[in-house]
């Protein structure tokens, strides 16, 4: 009675393997077209002669942007930001996870609604920006650190997930044997959650790395400065040379033409690191987020 | 009857101070655990429950030695200011036109994608299509934009370029306020749909096993596992993000819309969080910013309740 296939089906796969394959060119080829463009000839791309691969392979792009000094210094502050940043965040709300994954801690339904309240309701910019400016944090760089340092998305799905991975028994025995809760919490707790934790850091890295909001509302020091700042300055505000040379008449369209390779370089030098990290950590994603996220 | 509630009340206060001394004793044993969510609390009291204390200064005058509360209450001066504004029936046309268009298009397609997924049975070509539409979720707001600015360059950009090899004209899409909406949709849906199917395909891989077994020996075919088991199987998933996303209503992402805005399409891109931003951060009218922005999170709130209420009441799924 049962049917390996029939002429639906076969009508289902073919549509199928054809909307997947639409699918992947829409994604990967904008992606693809960034990495061949900033390889390329400046005039090339700019006449749309460049469209499989790169022509004239050449390198300029890329000399500009490792001898752009504010680049340098963005990447510098957004690592700093990023691993601190992310160190803290992990401080935070892993054991704050396991506290309430506890089922025994009396606070943990009224803890849990102060907890998620804050994703449904706000005091909104000026509010949150008159406590950050009274508590001194405007141009440091714990601007960049401890404000929201507990992402409560992230605190949800790391409870939920020690939560239906550490069993109580296995708690109940340490404690028989005098095991204190944090003793049990950095001996036990966190080794079996390795797939949460590296997803919620690979969450925050990620925010630290993109964050672009902390940066313009709360530094004007250029030394503070992320990368994504300069990311804007260059990319979006189009202020691509350093001196500045104006962007008019003939050498104008070769320097407009110049700073289009640059930005495309750009793109590639600053996504990089997280598509870097991201493979590491993919692996976990259906451990980790799918509990998480599902029950959460 | 008198002494039958004092009993119960005496009854009830003793009740409670078991309670108490249930607590202390829990405490004494376990006050590590105690420290251990300390800083939780804390960092979300000093910077999401003080902001909410601050909200105040949208009925108060703004007075930089008062700091976070404000000087002399003024009423509802600040929220009619807003309402009466030239901006305000421009403000809410666009960011509603944002973000409805982002659910009627971008609500969508995470589902039909992770239906699409699922289906997939080869396990390798499955693995490349989800890293593939996950990637540009990786990508950040500035550098997205600064790609649309490249691509949408009208003599220059890739798009261009194919709009003149079909015989068409170019269009300076970022310059134009009637392409606003479709640029800013359409992006978010590029960067984000693969990412936001994660949720669906989490859900569908969850579906019992035994369904499916049931409808391949009643010789169902895939359009019709589709259509009765898989859809209804992700119905609860699909009702919570709905419910979540028409709580973001009035939200429409400050950073994109503030990055993409230029002088040319302003009248589209004038959203009300870029509209908090340059009054309260620009042009330090804080008590203004203050009143508008607790508008944008009221309503907010007040969508999200209300869809809440009307989930639980016809789907029996809700949020709380």
């Amino acid at each position: 009675m049962i049917r390996s296939s029939n002429r639906e089906d076969t009508i289902f796969n073919i549509l199928l393997i054809i909307i997947c394959v639409f699918i992947f060119f829409i994604i990967a080829y904008p992606l693809y077209f960034i990495v061949i463009a900033s390889f390329s000839k400046p005039e090339y791309v700019a006449q749309g002669r460049v469209i499989f691969y790169p022509l004239g392979f050449n390198l300029e792009g890329y000399r500009r942007i490792f001898n752009d000094v504010r680049i340098w210094i963005g990447y510098r502050n957004t690592i700093l930001y990023s691993v601190l940043g992310t160190a803290v965040n992990l401080i935070v709300t892993l054991p704050a996870a396991y506290v309430l994954s506890r089922k025994d801690f009396p606070l943990r339904n009224s803890l849990m609604k102060y907890f998620v309240f804050t994703m449904y309701f706000s005091g909104g910019l000026i509010p949150t920006y008159l406590v950050i400016r009274r508590l001194g944090l405007i141009d440091t760089i714990w601007v960049f650190i401890i404000p929201f340092c507990l992402n409560v998305y992230n605190l949800i799905i790391t409870r939920t997930f020690m939560e239906t991975n550490l069993p109580t028994e296995l708690f109940e025995s340490a404690s028989l044997d005098g095991c204190s809760n944090f003793k049990f919490f950095v001996i036990i707790a966190l080794p079996l959650s390795k797939a949460v934790i590296s997803v919620i850091a690979l969450y925050y890295f990620v925010a630290h790395w993109n964050n672009f909001f902390t940066g313009l509302i709360y530094t004007t020091k250029q030394e503070l400065v992320p990368l994504q700042l300069v990311l804007r300055q260059i990319l979006i505000v189009n202020q691509v040379f350093l001196e500045g040379s104006g962007l008019g008449g003939v050498g104008g369209d070769f320097a407009q033409m110049l700073a289009d390779i640059i930005k495309y370089g750009l793109i590639i030098v600053s996504t990089l690191p997280l598509l870097i990290i991201y493979p590491l950590v993919q692996k976990y994603f259906e451990q980790g987020v799918m509990i998480g996220a599902l029950k959460g | 009857m008198v002494i039958h509630k004092n009993t119960m009340a005496i009854s009830r206060r003793g009740a409670s101070t078991a309670k108490w001394e249930k607590f202390v004793k829990y405490f004494k044993k376990n006050y590590d655990l105690f420290l251990m969510i300390l800083p939780a609390i804390l960092v979300i009291l000093i910077f999401n429950y003080l902001p909410m204390y601050g909200i105040q200064l949208a009925f108060r005058e703004f007075r930089p030695e008062k700091g976070l509360t404000g000087g002399e209450w003024v009423g509802l001066k600040y929220i009619n200011k807003f309402f009466t504004s030239f901006q305000f029936k421009n403000l809410i046309v666009n960011t509603l036109s944002i973000s409805l268009a982002s659910i009627l298009i971008g609500f969508p397609i995470p589902i039909v994608l992770a239906i699409l997924f699922h289906q997939i049975k080869n396990e390798k070509l499955k693995k490349i299509m989800q890293t593939t539409v996950y990637i540009p979720h990786f990508i950040s707001t500035v550098v997205m934009v600064g790609m649309l600015n490249v691509f949408l360059a009208p003599n220059t950009g890739i798009v261009g370029h194919f709009l003149r090899s079909i015989g068409l004209k170019p269009v300076n899409f970022m310059g134009m306020p009637e392409y606003f909406v479709l640029v800013y949709v359409l992006s978010d849906v590029w960067q984000h749909a693969g990412w936001n199917s994660i949720i669906y395909i989490a859900a569908l891989s969850s579906i019992d096993t035994q369904l499916y077994d049931a409808a391949m020996i009643d010789g169902a075919n895939k359009w019709q596992v589709i259509w009765y088991i898989e859809i209804p199987g992700i119905i609860p998933t699909i009702i919570i993000l709905l419910v979540l996303s028409m709580g973001r209503i009035l939200s429409v992402g400050f950073e994109k819309a503030f990055l993409m805005q230029n002088s040319l399409n302003l009248k589209a891109s004038e959203v009300i969080s870029t509209y908090v931003y340059k009054i309260g951060i620009t042009s330090h009218q804080y008590s203004y910013s203050t009143a508008i922005g607790l508008f944008n999170t009221v309503v907010n709130f007040i969508f999200l309740t209300s869809m809440n209420y009307l989930a639980k009441k016809f789907t029996d799924t809700s949020l709380w």
